[in-house]
């Protein structure tokens, strides 16, 4: 596979990468270093500019109005759009839009009509309701939130964490175990409106991620009919895990985003700064480091491309995107660790974006399934399923 | 282990001394009258010289005397900060009047067990 950029993806990634450079840097050096959001005059100017460059919505399919730009060049432009301060999880504060969450694509027309297309007009937020105390990391085994059968309907009762935006959405996708005998073909996807009775936000949960938090939610008797299921009955965790195998792939494009711009940082450090009447780009002891941080920069790079390149074919991608999101976190991690360790103190305050991205970083080791979880799905197929 | 949502510290004055005894370091801190109604919900982020220092001095400043405070030290002061406000909207029925002005784009809503 050839993943040279061709002119027209060069010419996206520069202007994406100019974008970065002259309207989110600047407006960032006047913000709190934990910010996640622009404020609303500036927020709307860029999302003019970026409707202007035919890239808002990016991530919306054809068939609903997005630009049609294939996943392979989404990536690369999601490694560019991360490269700034907020741009691990907030890539330009959102000024690209977003498509909200890939499920709501696959409901039924009606559900379409009142979600769906809302969402996409921005009038509507949506939140993902999968991880719950029990666990995150083998949904199949761990969702307790149980949904029983009443009045045309179910009642929802149980507990979700980590769960981001549910504060601020108006709706959310929840799973809820159906059928207590039948594991991972027990669980169902409902669509859960956010002022529908017994759903309440409980309490905001505090992590590494300063600049934006998650939340824990409780359902009590939460009633919801019929028409809020996505999807089929017991068939709700074949939704889940297409997203979760989905998301891989940009998550792991972030990750080298800002690896790229902590290693570009500690190369100007480098050739800078120098102690003991050297520059520390001489020393063999700073030269190795940028060495690894260019390897695991090149590795995630090659392996996300990869992912990306088998999806856009239509192939089978979840070992790839497995791959992709392993290399990519924790070669991200050690990138951003090594740049740390160059810039000696200035690197761990507030005055730089490494600090903010060390922390934030840390968290993609485990979000959207951990290392772990990505090793096992990788040792399935070298071994098949069967010797898992 | 509890969660205390709430910030519940006793108040203290908000004079000049008190305010210079403060630490340098980030964190939240609430603003009441003197009979303790809480009238704003403020941050000591990075870009404070002094963090609740600077900012505590700065209301004396602003205020006058008169008022009381309390703080917390965190350095999550943006996620506590948004927290407080939701807690006391969820509380109070409303932000305190010192936030309603100017209150951050898109505040969350909580249900406070």
């Amino acid at each position: 596979m050839d993943f040279e950029p061709s002119s027209e993806q060069q010419m996206l990634i520069d202007q994406v990468r100019r974008y970065v450079r002259e309207e989110i840097i600047p407006l960032e050096a006047r913000l709190d270093p934990d910010a996640s959001e622009l404020a609303p005059e500036d927020q709307a100017r860029l999302v003019e500019k970026t409707k202007a460059m035919g890239l808002f919505g990016i991530d919306i399919p054809k068939e609903f109005g997005g630009p049609d730009i294939d996943i392979v060049t989404r990536v690369l432009l999601a490694i560019e759009m991360a490269q700034h301060r907020a741009g691990l999880y907030v890539p330009c504060y959102g000024t690209f839009g977003g498509a909200g969450l890939a499920q709501i694509f696959e409901a039924n027309e009606d559900q379409k009509e009142r979600y769906l297309y809302p969402t996409l007009r921005g009038e509507k937020k949506p939140f993902f309701g999968l991880t719950e105390p029990s666990g995150g990391s083998d949904p199949a085994r761990a969702i307790q939130t149980r949904a029983e059968r009443k009045d045309n309907g179910w009642v929802l009762n149980g507990a979700k964490i980590f769960i981001s935006g549910a504060d601020r959405a108006q709706y959310g996708i929840v799973f809820a175990r159906t059928d207590a005998s039948k594991g991972r073909a027990g669980i169902t996807c409902f669509i859960v409106d956010a002022d529908t009775p017994g759903f309440y936000v409980r309490r905001v949960v505090h992590t590494l991620r300063s600049s934006s938090y998650a939340t824990e939610l409780e359902f009590k008797d939460c009633w919801v009919s019929d028409h809020q299921i996505l999807g089929e009955v017991n068939k709700g965790f074949a939704v889940a895990n297409d997203r979760l195998t989905r998301q891989r792939i940009p998550y792991a494009a972030g990750c080298i985003g800002v690896a790229i711009a902590a290693h570009e940082m500690a190369i100007e450090w480098a050739k800078m700064r120098s102690t003991f009447g050297e520059k520390l780009a001489n020393r063999q002891a700073i030269q190795w480091m940028l060495v690894d941080n260019e390897i695991d920069i090149r590795t995630a790079r090659h392996f996300t491309l990869e992912a990306a390149e088998k999806a856009r074919r239509g192939q089978p991608f979840r070992t790839e995107a497995a791959i992709a999101k392993l290399t990519a976190s924790e070669g991200g991690g050690r990138v951003v660790d090594r740049a740390m360790q160059i810039h000696g103190g200035m690197g761990m305050t507030k005055d730089l974006p490494l600090e903010r991205w060390y922390r934030e970083m840390r968290i993609r080791r485990v979000g959207e399934g951990p290392s772990e979880v990505q090793r096992m799905v990788i040792a399935r197929e070298i071994l098949g399923s069967n010797l898992r | 282990m509890a969660i205390r949502l709430r910030l519940d510290k006793p108040w203290r004055q908000l004079t000049a001394d008190e305010a210079a005894r403060l630490p340098g370091q980030l964190g939240v801190y609430q603003i009441a009258d003197a009979q303790g109604v809480v009238l704003y919900i403020g941050q000591a982020g990075a870009r404070s010289p002094f963090g609740l220092r600077s900012e505590l001095q700065r209301e004396l400043k602003e205020r006058g005397s008169g008022y009381q405070f309390r703080v917390e030290v965190n350095m999550q002061y943006r996620t506590r900060w948004f927290e407080l406000l939701m807690v006391h909207k969820a509380d109070h029925g409303s932000l305190p009047p010192g936030n309603a002005n100017n209150p951050p784009p898109a505040l969350g809503r909580l249900s406070p067990a």
